[in-house]
């Protein structure tokens, strides 16, 4: 299973506890697959992660995993072995703007 | 015994504020969508159980929250708690905060780029849903005024969205420039007497108006001035901070421009200076009596650079002559040491036989007069800084 951990206001609009989320991903685990994911399940976060039309990265939100900023890798690049292994989560996290 | 219901979006959750028709003792709930901006609110005036919410973030982007028991419980419309969130086919509902711009050959081909703030042309770039405006007749059916400025309806109850193309194909939209809060649709008045009739304002572009229930516009802002803009015969690139009908006399609209209150009795045709005696000439929320069509309200704000009440004053303005002639009402609201403003969808009335005014400021505090404001009280003190308000008046 593919962890993935997702900040605060979308935790509460999916209505999740505090937890990670778990997700059965099919095929290559790659940024674009694993949001697929996450979207196909909890659909109310479509729109708030990716742009609806261009699935571009919303621009105040990073991905991380295995210390690693995967922000601005290819979305169809494979995910580091760890987080395809489930030993690492992939980390949607709010970028700090302003003061 | 009838009773009113306030619903006030801040910038860190909304709250919703009851009392009976006294409006003396309230209570307050909330805060709903905790952390998240709350453009605005409002609830269907055919269904006033049927409330709906423009949530948005700048990390997070645009959600839509629907209630249909009052605000009791709230969902996002398409994915309602407790059934199962993809369609048979197995594709996921999520479409109530899907606000796509229409680009299709046949009537979003042209609508590219609107003027940025150095003049240079820049595309289209959806940001928030400012305002919400449900259909006096229908309770599925509501409007949407979003940045950057456009108008969307929905049909079914917000689970999903079109744009009306109309109003951005209306041919000037290449000359729409953002105001200093950004490109928004943020007043949509519709015509109680005509259905195909709805008035819409932007910053910074004026007022439009359809006659035919939003499929074409015409730009109706004949009479307004522009401080810097030298040609005074121009279609559009006005400051329009809000307009109000009057219900009994729909081809009234009040208008709190960036400069001047002004007025139109031939439903934008033209517009006339009523500021009269005003201490300033600045600020954002205009309404009106709900009885008496003449009777108006606003909060002079002392220029536009500093966006704060004038002389330390938290003062509402009233005038019982359609403009004009103004006197200042005070009491029960700070009179020193104030340095509040009041934003542009902040101001609602009810409909009581004593009309109640309401208004929220940009320092948490949520005001009402149950006497059309010959005095005033603070309902709550220290909301987070208050970006709209709207009244219900529930029998």
């Amino acid at each position: 299973m593919i962890r993935v951990v997702l900040p605060f206001h979308l935790r509460t609009l999916a209505r999740l506890d505090d937890g990670e989320v778990l997700l059965d991903v099919k095929g290559p685990v790659t940024q674009r697959t694993v949001l697929d994911a996450l979207e196909s399940r909890f659909p109310m976060l479509r729109g708030t992660i990716r742009d609806h039309v261009t699935l571009k990265r919303r621009p105040l939100l990073r991905f991380f995993a295995c210390e690693q900023d995967l922000s601005h890798e290819p979305p169809d690049d494979p995910l580091p072995e760890a987080v395809a292994k489930g030993e690492a989560p992939f980390m949607v996290v709010g970028a700090i703007a302003g003061g | 015994m009838s009773s009113v219901r306030v619903l006030v979006g801040t910038i860190k959750g909304a709250f919703i504020l009851t009392a009976d028709g006294k409006r003396e003792k309230w209570t307050v709930e909330g805060p709903f969508f905790a952390g998240w901006e709350i453009y605005h609110m409002k609830g269907s005036p055919v269904d006033p159980n049927r409330l709906y919410t423009s949530q948005s973030s700048g990390w997070f982007g645009q959600i839509i929250q629907r209630s249909d028991d009052g605000g009791k419980t709230w969902h996002q419309p398409g994915t309602p708690a407790g059934e199962p969130m993809t369609t048979p086919e197995g594709f996921p509902k999520g479409e109530s905060n899907k606000f796509v711009y229409d680009t299709s050959p046949e009537t979003g081909k042209p609508l590219t780029t609107h003027q940025w703030y150095d003049g240079t042309q820049h595309p289209w770039e959806f940001k928030r849903v400012w305002h919400v405006e449900p259909s006096l007749k229908d309770p599925n059916a509501i409007y949407a005024g979003v940045e950057d400025a456009a108008l969307f309806m929905s049909t079914d109850g917000a689970k999903t969205w079109k744009e009306l193309p109309g109003l951005r194909g209306h041919g000037t939209g290449s000359q729409w420039a953002p105001g200093a809060g950004g490109l928004g649709v943020h007043t949509i008045v519709l015509d109680p007497t005509n259905p195909n009739r709805i008035f819409i304002a932007i910053s910074a572009a004026g007022c439009f108006r359809s006659d035919d229930a939003g499929k074409t516009w015409k730009p109706i802002n004949r009479g307004l001035k522009s401080k810097y803009m030298p040609d005074e015969k121009a279609e559009v690139g006005f400051c329009v901070h809000r307009i109000a009908q009057p219900r009994q006399r729909p081809n009234t609209l009040y208008m709190q421009l960036h400069w001047n209150i002004m007025r139109t009795d031939d439903a934008g045709e033209s517009w006339r200076n009523v500021s009269g005696n005003l201490p300033t000439d600045f600020g954002f929320p205009i309404d009106v009596h709900a009885h008496e069509p003449e009777t108006i309200y606003v909060v002079p704000i002392k220029s536009d650079s500093e966006h704060y009440v004038h002389e330390g004053k938290l003062r509402v303005y009233r005038s019982r002559t359609g403009g004009g002639e103004w006197e200042p009402l005070t009491k029960g609201l700070p009179q020193e040491n104030c340095y509040v403003n009041i934003l542009r969808d902040a101001m609602a009335v009810d409909t009581l036989d004593k009309c109640g005014i309401y208004f929220g400021t940009t320092g948490g505090q949520v005001y009402v007069s149950a006497d059309s404001g010959d005095t005033w009280k603070a309902i709550v003190h220290d909301l987070p800084r208050v970006l709209s308000v709207e009244v219900q008046t529930l029998e």
